[in-house]
Parts: C-alpha cells; structure tokens; sequence
C-alpha cells in the first residue's frame, strides 16, 4: 500500500548537518580563520563586497567562510544581510580626485603629471606556479619604499575635456534612482544603469565588454586611466548639517575613452564609459566601463544592434544572485506543471492518432 | 512566542513592510495589475519564493496561523524550509489544515478545499508578466498592458489550435482579472483556474526576483482567456485517487515500479489525508 | 465640398542643420489616392512618418477628422493605427510577425478589437488571403516560408481586415521583381475602389504612382514643389524638377 513520502525536515536537518562537515573539511587540518582570508585572499573579499554590494571586509570574509569558498553563494549571504541594516541616508559623492593613491596608469598618454604608478599588480609577472608558496611559514622579501609620496595627480579625462576633446558629465538635479530600494523600470537612466553594473557578475560583465571589443558594438576604447586607493566617505548628519569623515574605503576607478564620430548637430568627441567598485577590481572596473559605453549607444546616436547595447538584455541578466536564484529553482519540484504537461500530451496524441485512424477506415 | 535576536519580527523591518504593504494595496485597487516594487535580498535564493515570503512577511501578524504549500503538500523540501524561516523569525502558530490557517502560502496549487473571506492566499510567482514569452521588452509589455492591448496572447491560443487542435497551456494558464488586466496566475495547473473566479479569499501575489506584486481582491471576476468555439476546460488526469477515491482533485502520478507500475494520489496532501479519515469510520462500520 | 479625412498644413522638420520638412501642407479626401513622389532624400518619407504619428513634426498641425493627431496621446494614436488606420511597411518583415502563421497574422487585428470565435476569425482570415490572391492552404504556414510578393501580399491583407479608412504606404513595391510589382499595383488599386479605401502612397516609381493615384505631389529637398491631378501633372508638368523625372521615366 503506498504511503505518501514523508520525513522532508528531518531530511533537511540531516543535509545541514553533513554540509557543516564538509564546510570544515577534515580536523587534522587548522581551521581557516576569517582574518586569514580577509588579509590573504582580499581579492575574494573584494569581490564579495562588490557583487554583494556591502562595503565590509570582515562581512565578506566570513562569507566565504561560511560559503566554502563559492564567492556568488557569498555575495548571496552579504546581500541578504544587507537587507537586515537600518539605512541612515547616502553619503557625499566620494572624491576620486583625492584619492589616496596606490596604483595609477594610463595607456593613453606615455608620461602625465602623477606619473604612471605601478602599484601591487600582477600584470607583469610570469604566470608560473610558485611551488615556493606550498611551504608556509617562509620569510618573503618586502618591497622597497619610494622616497616620496604620488604628488598631484589630474585626471587624464580632465585635460582632455579642457581641450574640448571630451564630453563631460553634465550634473543632474534629480535624486539618482536607488536599486537597493527601487526595482529597475525602462528606460533606464545612466544612474541606474550603472548602480546596477557596479554589482554585476564579474564574469557576465567581462564577456560582455571583451564581445565589444571583438566588435559587437565596437567603440573603440583607450585606458583614459585607473586609479586604484582610499577614498574618505563623508556623510551629513541631519542633526550636524555639514558632512563629516566617516571612514574610508578601497576603490578602482576606470575612466575609458572611447570614438565618437559626431553627428548632424555635435561635433566629433571622444565619450566616456565609466566604472566603479569597490575593493581592489580592475578587471571588473574595466568591463563595467565598456559596458556602460555600449549602454549609451542609444543616447550618441548609434545603432543598436549588439547584446552589451541592449539595456534590457544586459541590466535584467547582470545580478547574479537573481540569476543564481532562478537557475537554481529549476531543482524545486516541478511535478504538479509537469503533471498537466503529460496530460495535455497525452491528449492531444490521443486526438490525433485517432483523426489518423479514422483517415486511415 | 520567540523569535531569533537581533532580527525584527518577520526578519523585514517595519519600513519595507510598510513599503510593501502600500504596493499590496495598491494592487488590490487594481486587480491583475502588476505593482512594482523594491523587493530586498531575503535568506532564501531569488526564484524560491521571496516574492511571496515578502508579502506574506508584510502581512503576518503574532495571531496568524500560517500554512506553507509546495506542489500542494506541507512536506516537500521548500515548503519546509519556509515554514521553518517564519518560526524562526516570527514565532507564529503554523498547520497543515487547510481549514485552520489564517494565511496560506503556495506554490504551484490552490487547495482544494475552498477558501474562506477570513483567509489570505498568497502565491509564488516566478515570472509575473504574462506577455513575456510573446514580448520579452519589459517597456513594451507595459504599454500593451496600459493599452490593454492583449491580441498577441490571444494569438498565440489561435496558434495552438490551428497547430495542435486545442490550447496547449496546461499551466500557468493566462487569465482576464475584473475583464480589465491580463494575469499570469502563477505555474498553477490550469485546473486549478476555476478556484480563482469569485474566491471568497484574498489573493496575493509575489515575485521577489522580478519586482512585481499583484492581487485578485475577494469575490472579483477571473476568467481563462479562450475562444467561443474553444472553450477552457481544466485538464486532470482521469483517475481516481488511489487514496481517497476522489474524482475532482488534482492528481499526482507516481511511478511504483520499474516496469510501468503508475499509481495517482491527490497533490493536496491535506485535503486527501481529511477525505480517507472521514471515510475510515465508514468503513471500520461496514 | 466635403472635409478631407487628413489635413496638413505648415509641415516643418530639421534635422539638425538639415531641413527634412519646410512648409509641407496635404490633404486626402474620401477614397482618394494621393501618391507622394521624389528622390531619396526629398522628404516623401519623413512627410509620411509625421503624417501618421509617428514623427512629431517642429511646427504645422496634421488633422484627422478634425482631431490633431500629435495632440491626442500615444493610446489614441495606437488605437487609431489598429482600426480606422494601416500602415504598409516598405520591407514586410517589419510589418508582420514572422512567427506566426498567416491564418494569425490576418486574424490578429480582429482578435485585438474583441473577435473570440476561432471559426470565424480562421474564416475570415481565410477570405481575405483569396482577395490578396494567396492559396488558402497556406493559411497554417509560416510568412517565413512565402515569397516576398507574397508576404507583401499578406501584409496588406492584414491591414485591411480591420477595414481602415486610411492606409499609409511606404514604397510598398520596393525589393520586389518588376513582374511582382506590377501585381501587386493591380491589387493595391482595385482593392482601395472596391472597399472605398484613401491611401497615401510613398513611392520613387512615377509609373506606379501614374497607375494608382488620382493625385500626385512631388518633393524635392523637403519641399512640395509640385501638385495635382495625375494625369495633369505627369502629362504637363509645370516645375523643371517635374520635367526632369517625368522625362526620365520617359527615356527609360
């Protein structure tokens, strides 16, 4: 006689335990400690905090703890926690142009004022497994110190757009929209589309940009610069009515300069495609500005005929923890649907086989 | 009653419930209409359910008697784990009568057991536009809605039939809400349209992932679109079920054995266990 | 003298520096066809564009039945594109679902103005591609698997099974084979006698336009710089530019 399967929590609570096991791993083995992968893999972290679109160092560590290393299950757990903190208001615009410089290149111009800084990159090294790193507790050499600090550095897009070379930014009014707190309408507006880049996959976004430059929706693109450092966050408490330093955080910043060819009514300049993360991401801060120029195709008058043009395309499928979400349900019990699906087919066969035998008499 | 530290009832804070509580509300003054809103990340993955846990965690309240549904049963994996979150962080009484709950949350099935005006039904919807399938562009979507310009679904139900003899939607069956909206109605079975027309109940709906929250107010005309010549009619496999010999319930097919052996039982896990115990008396009496 | 259906008057657009539209004024009476003529670049299709809607032009008024047609709101304007107006598309494929059948493009207009009887919509659908001259057998088939004269063919009945008053065309035989054209011209005319159809026709093809129209205008840089009847205007023409095409249709 059959018996409806029960047993569904106790299931669960059996499936939670053994996931706690392997979260561990074996016990003869130390134990990874969340400063260790704050201080050891803060590419990871830097990472989390940006798709988990929550600037915490410590939050993002012990997420990945606690997602055994899977940094989009991670920036799952940030966000959700994100969810739970009281919101006092936003900051001031952060000052890049103050920023407190580790790394700053430019591939347009050979030398510039500020020089190009090199910074902790891996750029040039040799790809070459380190067998030296499988051995811990080795004294590593430290880097030498320069004898002064980076001095003034303008922006590369600043003396361009002094020459009328570059389009600027013209400042707007109103209040950017808010996708922590508003859902994406279109058309979408440069604020929004951005916001929603910023915590894009790395992964949707670096195909997205590399597709430009294999020409779906070419634009041409030169490193105006990035800038990598520490910028003050400043906030303005209602009670204070001026803004104060509240901290500061690590940022990339990438300012792309890309072909415009003019139309019947402007005269040719080069245009902007922007990017912006948190941490240290220059990959991400890279792709996020080829995208944000392809997104503006519309707005300069090109056509529209590539994915990282479509705004629907690219702004709806960005957000890996939706799009996680969503392939993942497809594991949830599907069997009433699907029951209605074997039954309409059975129904229909059933129809038309017997208009094939009565064709058939 | 207790609840986790540090969280406050329901996990949402009193801001976004009442931000979602207002987009309920308007959508109750629109029936079938899609209201955006700002859906947050919840514990739970995006397509899983958060649309509905938002709403129904907006709504809850410490008298609730909260029922969870997945597929119809109360024991499938999901609808564990939700019913779970709500203890959790709410505390609230939870059943698995039909009968006892205060508000319902499903996927997937409306029980059978009909609703009553003191009960809020909500559903998990996974993909709220209707049109998407025919119109992928959100911004054009929406102004065929405004324009209640619908001739492309009925369209694609002239297709099916030109193609295949009758319609081929068995699930998520499009419906006209107060001859104004077109609805998706969640991936219920299309057999469970009928519940919808006139229910006695509130019905709400949320898709966390896509940002819409929509509601069928008590008693409000719904009806499957069809054509006069074609008209709806619910599908259900024609078998009685295995357990409680009911004839117009919804059925699940289970495979017994490796050889073909298939048995149907009623994917309302409730409703089936009230039916065999009111026929158990009966029959210890014959 | 009876009101036109569509008025226009001071039709002005630019482009930047360049101007599409001066001064533009046109009107079309009850079952008239007026054909609009010229070179690319003339304006004949912006003048088209504007004229249904779907430009807004820098300054003039355009009116339909009295009603300023920029003034009334995109719902009003859709509405009126899915009943009293059609609009015949130069390349077929932008005005037809290409993955619906033909059966379901001729029948979604009705089934966006309220039809809910498959019989009849599948019965009407079916009559109307005997009047465009297309086998009824193919009803069930994909406008992917037709012709280009027939998917032309399709896209004109799929305009008319709302029985419009007013249908837009733009180049309406461009793409097809001069055999096909000439087919489609004879369709086109003796379909707007039969059911009493005003059409306004975008065409570079003077010898179409002599074919269909009772009136013709004929552009040139954004200018109408000529007007009449046909037969006047091509048998007569009084403005150089006019002599220069009618001449050249001629040698060709």
């Amino acid at each position: 006689m059959y018996v409806a399967v029960k047993g569904g929590e106790r299931a669960i609570g059996a499936a939670h335990a053994w996931l706690e096991e392997t979260r561990r791993g074996d016990p003869a083995v130390p134990e990874l400690s969340v400063a260790q992968i704050g201080q050891q893999m803060p590419l990871a972290v830097d990472r989390v905090m940006a798709e988990g679109s929550c600037h915490d160092r410590f939050l993002a560590a012990l997420a990945i703890k606690q997602a055994k290393g899977d940094l989009i299950e991670a920036a799952f757990l940030l966000r959700a926690y994100r969810t739970t903190l009281p919101r006092f208001g936003a900051s001031e615009p952060l000052d890049t142009a103050l920023m407190r410089l580790r790394r700053r290149i430019s591939a347009t111009y050979k030398d510039l004022p500020g020089g190009q800084v090199l910074g902790p990159t891996f750029d040039y090294t040799h790809r070459l497994l380190d067998f030296a790193l499988a051995a811990e507790g080795e004294p590593r050499a430290s880097a030498p110190e320069a004898a002064s600090a980076v001095g003034v550095t303008p922006r590369v897009t600043e003396l361009l757009a002094r020459e009328g070379l570059m389009q600027r930014e013209t400042p707007v009014e109103a209040e950017p929209g808010d996708l922590t707190r508003q859902p994406l309408a279109f058309p979408a507006a440069r604020d929004v589309r951005l916001q929603n880049l910023a915590r894009g996959d790395e992964g949707f976004l670096l195909a997205l940009g590399y597709s430009t430059q294999r020409g779906y929706g070419h634009a041409h693109p030169f490193v105006g610069e990035i800038r990598v450092g520490h910028v003050a966050v400043e906030f303005t408490p209602p009670e204070l009515g001026f803004p104060i330093e509240i901290g500061e955080i690590g940022i990339t910043e990438c300012q792309m300069v890309n072909q415009f060819k003019g139309s019947r009514t402007e005269p040719a300049q080069f245009t902007r495609g922007y990017g912006l993360v948190f941490g240290h991401g220059e990959r991400r801060a890279m792709a996020m500005s080829l995208v944000d120029r392809a997104l503006r195709a519309q707005e300069l008058g090109e056509d529209v005929t590539a994915p990282a043009q479509d705004a629907e395309f690219v702004l709806y499928h960005s957000d890996n923890i939706e799009a996680t979400g969503f392939v993942e349900h497809l594991k949830l019990p599907h069997y009433v649907d699907f029951q209605s699906e074997l039954e309409n087919l059975r129904a229909i066969r059933r129809t038309a086989e017997a208009a094939l035998r009565e064709a058939a008499e | 009653m207790s609840t986790m530290d540090g969280y406050n009832f329901a996990y949402l804070d009193e801001a976004t419930k009442r931000m979602i509580r207002r987009a309920i509300l308007k959508a109750v003054a629109i029936p079938g209409h899609q209201i955006p809103f700002g859906a947050r990340e919840m514990p739970l993955p995006y397509g899983w359910g958060t649309g509905g846990i938002q709403v129904t965690a907006s709504i809850l309240g410490p008298a609730d008697t909260l029922k969870v549904i997945d597929q119809g049963a109360d024991d499938t994996t999901n609808a564990v784990s939700i019913r779970r979150f709500f203890t959790r962080v709410a505390g609230v009484e939870t059943t698995a009568r039909t009968g006892e709950a205060s508000i319902i949350q499903t996927r997937h099935r409306i029980p059978e057991k009909p609703l009553r005006e003191d009960q809020i039904i909500v559903y998990q919807v996974p993909q709220p536009e209707p049109l998407f399938m025919l119109e992928p562009r959100r911004a054009e979507a929406k102004r065929l809605h405004a324009l209640a310009d619908y001739g492309l679904m009925h369209v694609r139900l002239y297709e099916d039939i030109a193609r295949l003899g009758h319609i081929a939607k068995a699930y998520d069956y499009p419906v006209m809400v107060n001859a104004r909206y077109l609805m998706s109605p969640s991936p219920i079975p299309a057999f469970d349209n009928p519940k919808m027309h006139r229910m006695a109940a509130l019905q709400l709906f949320g898709a966390g992932r896509e940002k819409r929250i929509y509601a069928i107010p008590p008693h409000t005309e719904v009806h499957s679109l069809d054509f006069e010549d074609h008209p709806f009619r619910p599908i259900r496999a024609p078998h009685a079920c295995a357990l409680c010999r009911s004839t117009d319930t919804y059925l699940d097919e289970v495979i017994t054995d490796d050889a073909g052996g298939r048995m149907f039982v009623c994917s309302d896990t409730d409703f089936c266990a009230e039916r065999q115990a009111r026929a158990a008396p009966q029959e210890a009496a014959e | 003298m009876t009101a036109p259906l569509l008025a226009a008057e001071g039709l002005t657009l630019r482009f930047g520096a360049i101007p599409a539209l001066l001064d533009v004024a046109i009107d079309v009476a009850e079952g008239e066809v007026v054909a609009i003529v010229g070179e690319s670049g003339s304006g004949k299709t912006t003048l088209l564009r504007v004229l249904s809607g779907m430009m807004t032009p820098d300054a003039g008024t355009v009116r339909w039945l009295g009603d300023d047609v920029h003034a009334m709101g995109e719902a009003a304007r859709r509405r009126l594109m899915r009943t009293a107006w059609g609009f015949v598309h130069q390349n077929p494929r932008d005005g037809l679902r290409l993955a619906v059948s033909a059966g379901g493009n001729v029948g979604e207009r009705l089934m966006a103005v309220g039809a809910r009887h498959y019989g009849n919509i599948r019965a009407e659908a079916l009559s109307w591609l005997a009047k465009v001259e297309i086998d009824g057998h193919r009803i069930d088939d994909l406008p992917r698997t037709f012709s280009g004269g027939m998917q032309q063919r399709l896209q004109i009945a799929r305009t008319l099974v709302t029985r419009p008053r007013l249908v837009f065309m733009d180049e309406p035989t461009g793409g097809l084979d001069v055999s096909v054209q000439a087919r489609l011209l004879d369709l086109i005319r003796s379909l707007s006698r039969e059911l009493g159809l005003s059409v306004l026709i975008v065409t570079h093809d003077i010898a179409a336009a002599r074919l269909l129209a009772d009136r013709i205008l004929v552009m040139r840089r954004g200018r109408v710089v000529e007007q009449g009847l046909t037969d006047r205007v091509l048998d007569d023409p009084q403005h150089p530019y006019t002599q220069l095409l009618v001449s050249s249709v001629l040698a060709a």
